[in-house]
């Protein structure tokens, strides 16, 4: 393992890293005029580290001569799989920003910025095979999401969004490195190979502490129920487009992140966390839809609707199987369009002076005066109630016939009757969108690119979309043999 | 014939109409919805055509590997071609019935029609488990938005509560189906039709099928969605519901639950029988008290899909094909009389009974017909009503004569809910002014409700006609079921004469 191969896998993440520090100095000169222009540039970027990353997708690339720094990195098909969503995600939010922030005059150069920075964390989390790479990652993602979870610093929602999301995130950092250093302490090393290594004889009860506090910060990270408190409140506070990315690509990172921890440096110990992770599945199943049920503010329901759909995502990890890991990592890529198209739609609800429609009461009616919107956010919901023929049914599916599969019926049995919970405030929204009578406050014009983004989503989200199937289901076997080729 | 995808062009015909008519005008959507359908119905007539009476058992098969888990498979046999025609043959009545009295957003509800057509088909001749599930599945999101926006006043309650009494019952539905899969490694129904799954595990799989078709077939105790969204869906909607909507669970039964799982369904049974028979004398005894025309209609289908039931699980081929026949006399005669009902609602906008009242001075040739429906619907001889539950009341006596005898009642209280319905509508005085001024059929009335009672005389008359198709497929049946057939308690044997001093010595004794 010399420095030059590792320099040449990290190729993505050093394209971002030059790029998001030329832009720096691009804003710093060009201020908030350039803010379009960094935009595109930073979209270029993500679109070149995505271009980086595919042949290690399509190659299945996995084994040795994918680690990277001694052990410290990896950039096997399975960190590219989630790497691509990434990408894809933090463009997106990179897409529908100027539209949403030119109304508060808030569109500024550094947007585009913490976006690309984000991005270079999250990739760093999904990358990483050490306790150390995976805080770095970690904490350089989450301190770009702080600032941009207040970027609209007029606004008061906003900023305690920031500060929520802050506080809660230093304290679940804290408690992350705490179960860290457990670890470090009964294992001697911070690899997640020699973790493994270390646990495969036995398990003391200080490592057992260990696992638990670390899937406590990795659950506070991913939404998971108990640690989903900070969830709706950020959402609802946070810019429409900075929540389209906290919805997306934090959540693929530290899903893919959490399989990687579970599967790589606790592998051999799978029955100590199984139960918790089938705890944190089925509670959040049944929170987030609980939850939602009361909710008057869309992106609080969706806020819910992430926590119950990472519900459905953990049921996969459960199973702790090559199988799960496959129907996690589909689920993650239909989940992406289905927050990007739901997302799409709740910008695209603007009233006549152009301010963002948020209440649900004020959409009553919607399919009469703008029946494509209607149609397209009816598809996002049933297709996140998991309703067949809507593609979101399959990543449902799919992590359900890994639990069958792994023996783990009662969990599949539960967990898709609690789906039915769910189901209720999904059809609450078309039903307020279908069957009332207009509230006729949706007037404003939609700019192009939410439009794009909508009509991408909604293709991949309609039945057409099991013609991906094959393709996809492919891609996400080789990245979960990658990750099982690590033990 | 053979090659052409005749199942595909009749999934992809109501699928591209539908599409087509959110884009259209009112009246341009109505006429593109009745093309469609009524070339549906003429596709419908070449399938039965060029259906090989006592052929292969599967026709008409496609198969694409489409999809990484499941594949777009398709084929028929008789069961299904038989459904099928029901549900082609009453689309194009069902655009009619909505021809005038749907008013507002007439695309999107002609567009949600057609699709339930399309789901419809697709659940009859789906072969493959998932592909099947989903259709089984989809046919929930038109359904509740066609209840949700056309229907009446409690609207809303009565969708929520259609989609999630129907979700719940399939969800474990699928689960079953995913342990299924991954037991026997095949999506193919065909191959898991004639699979041997281990009697104990299939207690559990029955039930969680059991879970999913009872709620849709509708039995009691789970059947209070029925008339909650009977009474709210516009006409067309009670037809296609009634008609072939509730038919999906009776043939899940027989598709699924009767093949797949023999032991269990034979374990099950007096389950079935209990629940068939408080259904048949509950919901009749509800039906009699009821004021409203269109719950009284609904809570008549629960007690004959209870005759259904009671059919399928006789374990016999009279049994069996009884039940098929209920099935499709039911969706003949209880669409038309849900259509009887809605011609006069289109005129007085209620479905009180007390509103209206001897009808048959002013409507008489509307009292003709309504008189032919509710006929069919007691089973009368000679419409289709009667040979269904004759048969299957006849196949359940020879496994439980008590469940039988109970269920007969239900021929009488059927008797006795209709007719009263009929004397309290039609004949008595002409209490209302306004009902007195209501018009006879006019002539797209006339378009609907003669076919269907030319149906309903053809299956009375010559029911030979729908009973060949399916012969084999039921005898198939039959011959799968036998090994756990339970022991009929009417015991039906030939007794030894006993010596003449014996019985005498016996009433002796007995004195």
């Amino acid at each position: 393992m010399d420095w030059s191969q590792s320099l040449r896998l990290i190729a993505p993440e050093e394209t971002l890293s030059v790029a998001s520090l030329v832009l720096l100095l691009v804003a710093a000169w060009g201020g908030d005029k350039a803010a379009k222009l960094i935009s595109v540039l930073a979209v270029a970027a993500l679109v070149a580290a995505g271009i980086l990353v595919a042949p290690a997708l399509c190659g299945g690339a996995m084994g040795a001569e994918t680690s990277a720094f001694f052990g410290q990195y990896r950039a096997d098909a399975f960190a590219s799989y989630a790497k691509i969503l990434i990408y894809i995600s933090a463009a997106v939010s990179l897409v529908v920003a100027p539209a949403y922030f030119d109304r508060f005059k808030a569109m500024r150069a550094e947007y585009p910025v913490l976006v690309l920075l984000a991005a270079i964390g999250m990739g760093m989390m999904v990358s990483a095979t050490d306790l150390l790479t995976l805080y770095i990652g970690l904490e350089m993602n989450s301190l770009a999401a702080y600032v941009l979870a207040a970027f609209l610093r007029t606004d008061g929602r906003s900023a305690e969004a920031g500060l929520k999301y802050f506080v809660l995130g230093a304290l679940a950092s804290g408690i992350l490195l705490f179960g860290m250093s457990l670890t470090y302490g009964f294992a001697g090393t911070t690899s997640f190979a020699g973790i493994s290594a270390s646990m495969a004889q036995g398990l003391s009860n200080g490592a057992l502490f260990g696992i638990v506090f670390v899937f406590a910060g990795l659950a506070f990270k991913i939404s998971a129920v108990p640690f989903h408190m900070w969830t709706p409140d950020v959402y609802e506070g946070a810019p429409t487009p900075v929540t389209t990315l906290f919805a997306t690509a934090p959540k693929v990172a530290a899903m893919a992140l959490t399989m990687r921890v579970a599967i790589e440096a606790f592998g051999d110990q799978a029955a100590a966390w199984q139960q918790i992770v089938v705890f944190a599945a089925l509670a959040s199943i049944v929170v987030g839809a609980l939850g939602a049920i009361g909710q008057s503010n869309i992106k609080r329901l969706m806020a819910y609707s992430s926590i119950n759909n990472v519900g459905f995502m953990l049921v996969g990890l459960a199973v702790a199987t090559p199988q799960g890991v496959s129907a996690m990592l589909f689920y993650l890529a239909i989940y992406v369009a289905m927050s990007a198209g739901g997302f799409a739609v709740i910008l695209m609800m603007k009233d006549a002076d152009g301010n963002p429609v948020e209440e649900l009461s004020k959409m009553a009616g919607l399919s009469r005066t703008r029946p494509g919107l209607a149609l397209a956010l009816a598809m996002v919901m049933f297709s996140l109630a998991g309703i067949p023929p809507m593609f979101g049914f399959w990543g449902k599916f799919l992590v359900f016939k890994a639990a069958v599969d792994g023996g783990m019926i009662a969990l599949a049995a539960i967990g898709f009757a609690a789906s039915v919970i769910g189901a209720f405030y999904y059809l609450k929204v078309v039903k307020v969108v279908y069957f009332d009578e207009p509230a006729d406050v949706v007037k404003g014009e939609s700019d192009v690119w939410h439009k794009l983004i909508l009509v991408g989503s909604c293709v991949v989200i309609s039945p057409l979309g099991f013609l991906l199937t094959k393709w996809l289901g492919h891609l996400t076997e080789t990245a979960a043999a990658a990750l099982y080729s690590g033990l | 014939m053979s090659g052409f995808p005749i199942l595909s062009l009749m999934l992809l015909v109501p699928l591209a109409a539908a599409l087509a008519c959110l884009y259209l005008d009112a009246k341009s959507a109505r006429t593109v919805a009745l093309l469609a359908t009524l070339a549906n119905l003429a596709l419908g007539v070449v399938l039965w055509l060029n259906f090989d009476v006592g052929g292969a058992q599967w026709q008409f098969q496609e198969r694409h590997e489409l999809f990484s888990g499941f594949s777009y498979a398709l084929g028929i046999d008789g069961i299904a071609l038989l459904l099928i025609e029901l549900s082609v043959f009453l689309m194009p009545i069902c655009i009619g019935a909505s021809w005038n009295s749907i008013e507002k957003r007439v695309g999107e509800y002609m567009a949600a029609f057609l699709l339930v057509e399309t789901l419809m088909i697709g659940v009859f001749t789906a072969q493959d488990i998932f592909l099947f599930y989903m259709f089984f599945e989809a046919g929930l999101i038109p359904m509740y938005l066609i209840i949700g926006i056309w229907g009446g006043a409690d609207r809303i309650y009565a969708s929520y509560k259609f989609f999630l009494y129907t979700l719940l019952g399939s969800v474990l539905m699928l689960v079953a189906m995913l342990w299924m899969v991954h037991t026997a490694g095949t999506t193919f129904i065909p191959t898991l039709m004639t699979y041997d799954f281990d009697p104990q595990v299939q207690t559990w799989l029955w039930l969680a099928f059991f879970a999913s078709f009872a709620v849709k077939m509708p039995m009691w105790p789970v059947h209070t969605w029925l008339p909650a969204a009977h009474v709210q869906a516009p006409t067309a909607g009670s037809v296609i519901l009634a008609g072939v909507l509730l038919k999906m669970g009776g043939y899940g039964f027989i598709r699924f639950s009767l093949p797949m799982f023999p032991e269990a369904s034979a374990y099950f049974a007096p389950l079935v029988w209990g629940l068939s028979m408080a259904a048949v004398v509950i919901t009749s005894l509800i039906a009699l008290v009821q004021d409203d025309m269109k719950k009284l209609i609904a809570y008549s289908s629960v007690a004959h899909m209870a005759v259904v039931t009671i059919g399928l699980f006789a374990f016999n081929v009279q049994g069996l094909e009884g039940s098929m026949l209920v099935m499709l006399s039911h969706g003949l005669v209880s669409g038309a009389l849900f259509l009887c009902v809605g011609i006069i609602y289109d005129r007085l906008h209620t479905r009180e009974i007390s509103r209206y009242g001897g009808l048959a001075i002013n409507m008489p040739r509307y009292a003709l017909f309504f008189l032919l429906f509710t006929m069919a619907s007691i089973g009368l001889p000679g419409t289709s009503g009667f040979v269904g539950e004759f048969l299957s009341l006849g196949g359940i006596y020879q496994a439980s004569s008590w469940t039988a005898l109970i269920c007969t009642t239900g021929i009488i209280l059927g008797a006795a809910y209709m007719l009263y319905l009929y004397r309290r509508v039609v004949f008595g005085d002409q209490k209302n002014a306004d009902a007195a001024a209501m018009a006879d059929l006019d002539l797209r009335e006339y378009l609907m409700v003669i076919p269907l009672g030319l149906a309903v005389l053809w299956m009375g008359v010559y029911p030979e006609s729908f009973i060949a198709p399916m012969r084999a497929d039921i005898a198939a049946l039959d011959a799968r079921l036998a090994r756990a057939k339970p022991e009929g308690d009417a015991k039906l044997a030939m007794g030894k004469e006993k010596p003449a001093h014996e019985e005498a010595a016996a009433h002796e004794g007995a004195h």
